[in-house]
């Protein structure tokens, strides 16, 4: 029998990948963007098990924005990462130091 | 260990291991079609937990449209591979740290006084079940009815993205021969009629020069 607390163990685990993720890949802001997403994967799994085991609808519509907010996210992130390389050439986050003072 | 417990331990395995791929791949081409693996998985996942509307929108949103995007942008860049990946495994033990702490502090929680284990007991009524309205009927009516709004603002979101998204990277080409309309409106008389002054008698210039100029020419 699978319990609420397999999938929360499941999006404990993704969300910590992730993280990992996010500081190995620190330079390429391409593989940052995709542990962003699977971060954002984890959350979701996490509300779909909550909105399964309490037999409330709500969770859903909450992964339903998400989603449809994170769609939006990663579309202008993207379109800003094309602008950059076309600036820069490049995709390293450390070259990107133009704000600094 | 019945069959969707199997099924969940399959799915899962196959998500975990698809996430460290993503974050640990060499080619960021990988990278992606593995973030496509994992998308799959959880899609599967969120069948067992019987949230069909949002599985298929995983699929459909995510591998169909977000994914594709990011398989265009990683082989429209041309990325220098070396330099990207130089010191990757430098901060692995920061990371490693801060990823236990995580998953500690998130099993803490689910260890201390965490007690939902049970699955709704309406989905063991059998007789009810083919009553009950599909998960997609049940989450529109949701969605229409109690977050309008929100539904709203959402599709407000998504209009700015795709103007962002577009302003960002529109390029105007530098052979084109198009006009702006605004322009052509806002363009006064001083910016095409020019007045000169000419005198009504002018000096003929003189007659030896010419010749002289002809020779040059």
């Amino acid at each position: 029998m699978i319990t609420l607390g397999h999938f929360l163990a499941l999006g404990a685990m993704l969300f910590a990948m992730s993280v990992i993720g996010i500081f190995l890949n620190r330079k390429n802001l391409i593989v940052l963007l995709m542990a962003i997403e699977l971060m954002l994967l984890a959350v979701n799994m996490n509300f779909v098990a909550f909105s399964y085991y309490l037999n409330d609808m709500a969770g859903q519509v909450f992964v339903f924005f998400i989603l449809t907010v994170a769609a939006a996210e990663s579309a202008i992130g993207l379109a800003i990462l094309v602008l950059l390389f076309r600036n820069k050439s490049s995709i390293n986050v450390d070259e990107l130091n133009t704000l600094k003072g | 260990m019945d069959a969707q417990t199997g099924l969940f331990y399959a799915f899962a395995a196959v998500l975990l291991v698809a996430a460290f791929k993503v974050i640990t791949a060499r080619n960021p081409v990988h990278a992606a079609l593995y973030l496509v693996l994992a998308f799959f998985q959880a899609s599967a996942l969120w069948i067992l937990l019987k949230a069909e509307f949002l599985a298929i929108t995983l699929v459909l949103v995510y591998v169909g449209a977000v994914m594709v995007l990011f398989l265009f942008v990683v082989m429209m860049l041309d990325i220098n591979l070396d330099g990207v990946r130089k010191g990757f495994w430098q901060h692995f033990p920061l990371a490693a740290a801060a990823g236990t702490l995580i998953a500690l502090e998130m099993s803490a929680v689910l260890m201390g006084g965490f007690r939902l284990g049970e699955p709704p007991k309406a989905a063991a009524v059998v007789g009810q079940a083919v009553v009950e309205l599909s998960n997609t009927k049940e989450l529109g009516k949701l969605l229409y009815s109690q977050y309008l709004y929100p539904l709203e603002v959402a599709a407000v979101i998504l209009l700015v993205a795709i103007i962002a998204a577009i302003a960002l990277t529109l390029r105007e080409r530098k052979d084109s021969k198009h006009i702006d309309p605004a322009d052509q409106i806002r363009v006064k008389r001083a910016d095409r009629v020019r007045l000169v002054k000419v005198n009504p008698t002018m000096a003929a210039p003189l007659p030896q020069d010419a010749p002289d100029e002809e020779k040059k020419a």
